[in-house]
């Protein structure tokens, strides 16, 4: 279990970027991290993955807490960030070094076949449409076999078609391990589409404002009605998180124009 | 300088899409074609008496110049003696370089403490030091080496601390979600992401190599091919001097062919995209 508590983080520029943030993830659990642009969902997750330390509250993966990238936490970012000088297979193979080497090509021909991508194992990164590129980064996060695979936006630059398309094999490949996703999103439908439970933030400073569970079953309808009513839900909830913003904006005006 | 013009020499070969049988002959023999008129055309006029190419030697007689130096051994050792010197340079020029860039790459404090020395040095015209050299190391090799050497460093310091700034801070990431240690940081991640423009460094620096020998070889020198060329001078032999020219660029070009040769299996992730740019 992943069990964030009290995580605070203020920039060294003074920039209050996240304010207390505390949640409890289940093993194998996938959640859905939406807000507007700014309000902490990048800074959330890369205190999670261990690449920014947080000011203040913890961060714990099965009780051992986490200050710096750990073992068990992958992280898959909005780029495919693929290493340029190394074939696909080896940039899938890429943290796996302390593995034999036949154990490593084992594990690399299963994950290239898993992504469709058997026949690409020798091309080079800048061979790949954006699609594949970024198929490759979710292979080389996966096959580490972390508990925990952390996403920021990694689907945000792609078309429409090409992104259904992966949102569906990012949920393929997590029933084979079932490892927990935490998905950065501005993307409501895929939020509604991939997880189980959506955390909805407000900005300013960044914290959480509402959970939505979305309790659909597997595999998911895009067009049925239950669907429309959770992604309802869900947009409903972040206009409220935006507005009560505005709301206290104006709060704020308010008292300053009576001064 | 005739390396560059060698180089400029495939750009020539552009046509319209072909069969790709047909380009690969194209391409040298389009290049080759203008100096080999040239060279044909003055052959001829000497030969027919329009001129007694005293002061432009034909081909056949710098040709014939070459041979002789050859058959006597002379050709060898200055050959010899030039190159040892340009190794000399350039393995110092290189392995300063490399290092005092890696450094001010790498550590923002060493950079403010050295760069700007460096740069200031930079400035300066390096066959000024030519007299200081012979103050301090004497008239003999090793002021040649250190002129050849401050040549070579320059465009090698400033290839290795450009390219080190500029790796992708995106990529280092990468390697810190992947726990990479200090050591494996640097070799998986930053020297391969410094090849590409530490080789043109090195190739960049050993072109300076080759025009700072001459120079070092104009200072006084009993052997080499910069001797060659103010003996020709002094005795005028213009034969000899051609002779020494091509020489030159003989050598000039197979060295850094050799670096292009020695490195292409580590560029290959991005050469295609070169052989592209030159096929358009
Ligand atoms: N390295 C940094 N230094 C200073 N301030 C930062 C830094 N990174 C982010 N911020 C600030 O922290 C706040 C939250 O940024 P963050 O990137 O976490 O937002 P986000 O929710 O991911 O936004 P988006 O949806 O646009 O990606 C923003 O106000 C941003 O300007
Ligand atoms: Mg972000």
């Amino acid at each position: 279990m992943l069990v964030l508590d009290g995580v605070d983080k203020t920039y060294p520029n003074g920039v209050h970027a996240l304010q207390s943030f505390s949640a409890r993830i289940n093993l194998g659990e996938i959640v859905a991290v939406i807000g507007g642009s700014g309000c902490g969902k990048s800074t959330l997750l890369r205190a999670i993955a261990g690449l920014d330390r947080a000011t203040a509250g913890t961060v714990a993966l099965d009780g051992e807490s986490v200050t710096a990238p750990h073992p068990k936490i992958g992280i898959i970012f909005q780029e495919a960030r693929l290493l340029p000088w190394l074939s696909v297979a080896d940039n899938i193979g890429f943290g796996l070094d302390g593995l034999p080497r036949s154990e490593r090509h084992s594990r690399v021909a299963v994950a290239l076949a898993r992504v469709g991508l058997a026949d690409k194992a020798k091309a080079w990164p800048r061979e790949l449409s954006g699609g594949q590129a970024q198929r490759v980064a979710i292979a080389r996060a996966l096959v580490p076999q972390p508990e925990v695979i952390l996403l920021d936006e990694p689907f945000s630059a792609l078309d429409a078609f090409t992104r259904t398309d992966l949102q569906d094999h990012l949920l393929d490949l997590w029933a084979d391990t079932r490892p927990t996703l935490i998905l950065v999103t501005h993307d409501v439908e895929e939020a509604v589409a991939l997880a189980d439970r959506v955390l909805v933030m407000r900005p300013r400073p960044g914290r959480l404002f509402e959970e939505i569970r979305t309790d659909l079953p597997r595999p998911r309808d895009r067009s049925s009605a239950s669907f429309e009513d959770v992604k309802r839900a869900v947009l409903h909830s972040l206009d409220l998180s935006l507005q009560r913003h505005r709301h206290q904006d104006d709060d704020l005006l308010n008292a300053g124009a009576g001064i | 300088m005739a390396m560059t013009l060698d180089n400029a020499a495939p750009v020539t070969t552009v046509v319209a899409p072909a069969p790709r049988r047909a380009r690969l002959w194209r391409g040298p023999v389009l290049g080759l074609l203008l100096p080999l008129m040239v060279a044909f055309g003055w052959e001829t006029a000497v030969y027919l008496g329009y001129s007694t190419g005293r002061l432009v030697p034909p081909p056949s007689r710098v040709f014939a110049t070459l041979a002789e130096l050859a058959r006597t051994g002379e050709l060898a050792r200055h050959v010899a003696a030039t190159l040892g010197r340009v190794a000399a340079g350039f393995g110092l020029g290189v392995l300063s370089g490399t290092l005092l860039g890696a450094v001010a790459g790498y550590w923002s404090l060493a950079r403010r403490l050295l760069d700007p020395t460096v740069q200031a040095l930079r400035a300066i015209p390096s066959i000024a030091w030519v007299p200081l050299f012979i103050l301090w190391l004497g008239i003999f090799e090793t002021s040649k080496v250190a002129l050849i050497a401050i040549g070579v460093f320059f465009p090698v310091y400033l290839g290795m601390m450009g390219a080190i700034r500029s790796v992708d801070r995106k990529i280092v990431e990468v390697g810190r979600a992947f726990r990479l240690s200090g050591p494996a940081m640097i070799r998986r991640i930053l020297l391969p992401a410094v090849l590409p423009a530490y080789v043109l460094a090195l190739r960049v620096g050993l072109g300076l190599g080759w025009m700072f020998v001459v120079a070092a070889e104009f200072m006084g020198a009993s052997e080499g091919l910069g001797f060659l060329l103010i003996d020709g001078q002094q005795l005028g032999k213009p034969a000899q001097i051609v002779a020494a020219i091509v020489i030159f660029s003989l050598l000039g070009k197979t060295t850094d062919w050799l670096i292009e040769i020695a490195t292409a299996p580590l560029l290959r992730w991005q050469d295609a995209f070169g052989r592209h740019d030159g096929e358009i």
